[in-house]
């Protein structure tokens, strides 16, 4: 199973506002009654795009400006609450590739980096101006570079955070663990056969 | 090297390190439910491989379970579909089910410890963020993502960096009508909605020392709204007494060694952990969340809080919260008149909750043009209820009596709120839309709180409601 070795990824941004965006609001519980995730990227941010009458609300994630846009914008504690996977299939298949955030909570980011979907942390300011900068300019390319740790847009290039473990597993195309965890074999078996509880 | 809990379970699940640097984990016990299975048994499908551990994986169906219809086929096509889904799964990978014509079936939060399957100084996963509920009987429990569940299907292990441990003790006690929720949404309230990122939480103290078994899950259950992603409790007798004689308790040792064994994973005395927190239990309110994360929490006689007088970097979602809840800064939360009230979730739903409730609501009565579901936690719960006749004392009281599931909690099934409906909810989130209304309005407490509100028709102290206030 070999993995595409996540480097650098580019493209246009887009700015979702605000902090602790969970992710009941990213995909709400109703379009999770699905045995596949297919589909589930027209239910991305549902409720933040459209009224309860299902009229279009102002947002960024309606403006058409924003259409071509690869790379979510937002801030802090983004992904909180639910475990659910449908979060990240659901940004995956809108057609997103990286998240730039100010902060992450643990099982979203987990989530995210096993689809392969680079989790970014910036500053405060720094998301700010790339948001502001993109708000006068959808068009500006952002060249995220996890190797270097850098965010490259509009002419600068800025340094940014990218947990350790996970940029390890991205470069080395090694995001989904499935394969790495198989190759211990018996080793799982051994320590397992240490516990008396896994016998029973 | 003394240790703590944390480590000892760490230490001994660990299989190897991975490339990365991360560690690949042992999961001892894996809970699946219909929600976060099916693409997971998907994918280990399609990529020709089996569970690894089938008597070790064990599921139920609590998300999208109807509670007012218990004959099949359910009014909602999905839900059956879903149900069904899950059937199929665990006939052919050989996992226990427990099904809706078990006698077993429930949110698999409360399950897992009423069947014994959830065990001190064992690892657990499960599909769901609120596994560290589990960690009240000093497991280590994780909340896991789809492809998670397919790797613990396949190999009963997980990559995962080690958390760091933070100790909060909750010393004192408790005033009459605090219970444990209270306890938590204070601890969230201190701390912050991401206070906990990176780090497991101990409880301990003389609170968590006195609280039962389903107190200390109460708390356990919460700590993800906090950031955590696992919470946990010592072991201790409280803990060995509730698992004696339960269906899945025993580990084919004596009794006494197996109660050995599990002792042994208590923290060591001189333990040292990242950091400590300190609280007093006389400083604990009955606690009410008035906004849209769960740390935005007062106390009961408390008002809201206004933009003006917050911090600077508190200001704009404070702003957001009060547009979305239709409420003023500085308004009181006692008074606001409520349309549902919820009694309930892997928060609340246990026997412990309901017997609480019942206790006092008998000679109430549900205020008119106020929805009041009681759902039990599990058929187990919902049972052992009936025996009691705690189903007759709501009933008379006006509440509906449920069916087993989560229900309201997340409005998968047919219990949604409405429009802008405000909810008082025993549950554990109060985000946008959480309660099945994309305008739905909830406000966390305790189960007592909710049943007061439902019968005054609005906010109030359920101390006051109740007669539980001791006149000075
Ligand atoms: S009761 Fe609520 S929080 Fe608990 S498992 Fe069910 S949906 Fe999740």
């Amino acid at each position: 199973m070999a993995l595409e070795k996540i480097t650098s990824i580019s493209g246009k941004g887009i700015y979702v506002h605000g902090d602790d965006i969970d992710t009941d609001r990213i995909i709400p519980a109703r379009f999770m009654k699905c045995v596949t995730f297919d589909g589930l990227g027209e239910y991305l941010f549902h409720d933040v795009r459209k009224d309860p009458e299902g009229n279009e609300k102002e947002h960024n994630l309606n403006d058409p400006r924003f259409s071509q846009a690869t790379l979510l914008l937002s801030g802090n504690n983004f992904g909180c609450g639910s475990s659910r996977e449908h979060a990240p299939q659901a940004i995956y298949r809108a057609g997103f590739r990286a998240v730039i955030a100010e902060g992450y909570a643990e099982i979203f980011f987990g989530n995210c980096t096993g689809l392969g979907i680079p989790c970014i942390q910036a500053t405060k300011e720094q998301i700010s101006e790339i948001a502001s900068t993109v708000e006068k300019d959808p068009n500006t390319e952002i060249e995220i570079s996890i190797e270097n740790s850098t965010v490259s847009y509009a002419g600068k290039t800025i340094s940014i955070q990218i947990r350790e473990g996970a940029k390890k597993n991205l470069v080395a195309g090694k995001w989904d663990p499935i394969a790495e965890l198989l190759e211990a074999g018996s080793q799982i078996d051994q320590v397992a056969g240490k516990l008396n509880y896994m016998k029973s | 090297m003394p240790k703590n809990l944390f480590e000892k379970v760490w230490d001994a699940h660990s299989v190897r390190e991975l490339s990365s640097g991360q560690t690949q984990l042992l999961i001892g016990t894996h809970l699946i439910h219909e929600v976060t299975s099916p693409q997971a048994f998907g994918m280990i499908r399609d990529l020709g491989l089996n569970v690894k551990f089938p008597n070790r994986t064990f599921a139920t169906v609590d998300h999208i379970v109807p509670t007012n219809e218990t004959v099949e086929p359910y009014s909602d096509p999905l839900a059956q579909a879903m149900i069904q889904e899950l059937r199929n799964n665990s006939e052919e990978f050989g996992v226990t089910f427990f099904d809706t014509n078990t006698g077993k079936q429930g949110i698999v939060h409360i399950v897992g410890p009423e069947q014994g399957i959830t065990q001190p100084g064992t690892t657990i996963a499960c599909g769901d963020s609120h596994t560290a509920t589990h960690g009240a009987f000093g497991a280590i429990a994780f909340g896991i993502g789809t492809s998670q569940v397919r790797d613990v299907l396949a190999t009963q292990t997980l990559s995962l960096s080690k958390l760091k441990v933070r100790r909060i003790n909750v010393e004192g006690e408790l005033a009459p009508g605090v219970y444990a929720k209270d306890v938590i949404l204070h601890i969230i309230r201190l701390l912050g909605v991401n206070g906990g990122t990176g780090f497991a939480y101990e409880y301990g103290g003389s609170v968590f020392e006195n609280f039962t078994m389903e107190e200390r899950m109460t708390v356990c259950n919460m700590s993800i709204e906090g950031g955590a992603r696992v919470g946990y409790v010592n072991p201790d007798t409280i803990t060995f007494n509730y698992l004696k004689g339960r269906p899945y308790a025993s580990n084919g040792d004596s009794w006494e060694e197996q109660v050995e064994v599990w002792e042994s994973f208590a923290s060591d005395p001189d333990c040292s952990y990242e950091d400590v927190v300190n609280i007093r239990a006389e400083e604990v309110p009955p606690t009410v969340t008035w906004g849209i994360n769960p740390a935005q929490a007062i106390a009961i006689h408390e008002h809201i809080p206004s933009v003006e007088t917050s911090p600077e970097d508190q200001k704009e979602s404070i702003a957001e919260a009060l547009e979305y809840m239709k409420f003023e800064g500085n308004e009181a939360i006692m008074g606001k008149k409520i349309d549902v009230a919820f009694i309930g979730s892997c928060t609340n739903g246990r026997l412990s909750d309901l017997q609480e409730v019942a206790k006092y609501v008998q000679g109430y009565k549900v205020k008119e043009g106020v929805k009041a579901l009681v759902v039990p936690g599990s058929q187990v719960v919902s049972k052992i209820a009936i025996e009691l006749g705690l189903d007759k004392i709501f009933k008379e009281a006006g509440f509906e009596w449920r069916a087993a599931g989560c229900s309201m909690c997340l409005a998968m099934n047919p219990d949604k709120l409405i429009g802008d409906q405000l909810c008082a909810s025993s549950s554990n989130r109060n985000f946008k839309g959480r309660q099945g209304s994309p305008t739905g309005r909830t406000l966390l407490m305790s189960p007592l709180m909710v049943a007061a509100a439902a019968i005054e028709g609005e906010v109030t102290d359920a101390r006051e409601t109740f007669g539980l206030l001791t006149v000075a």
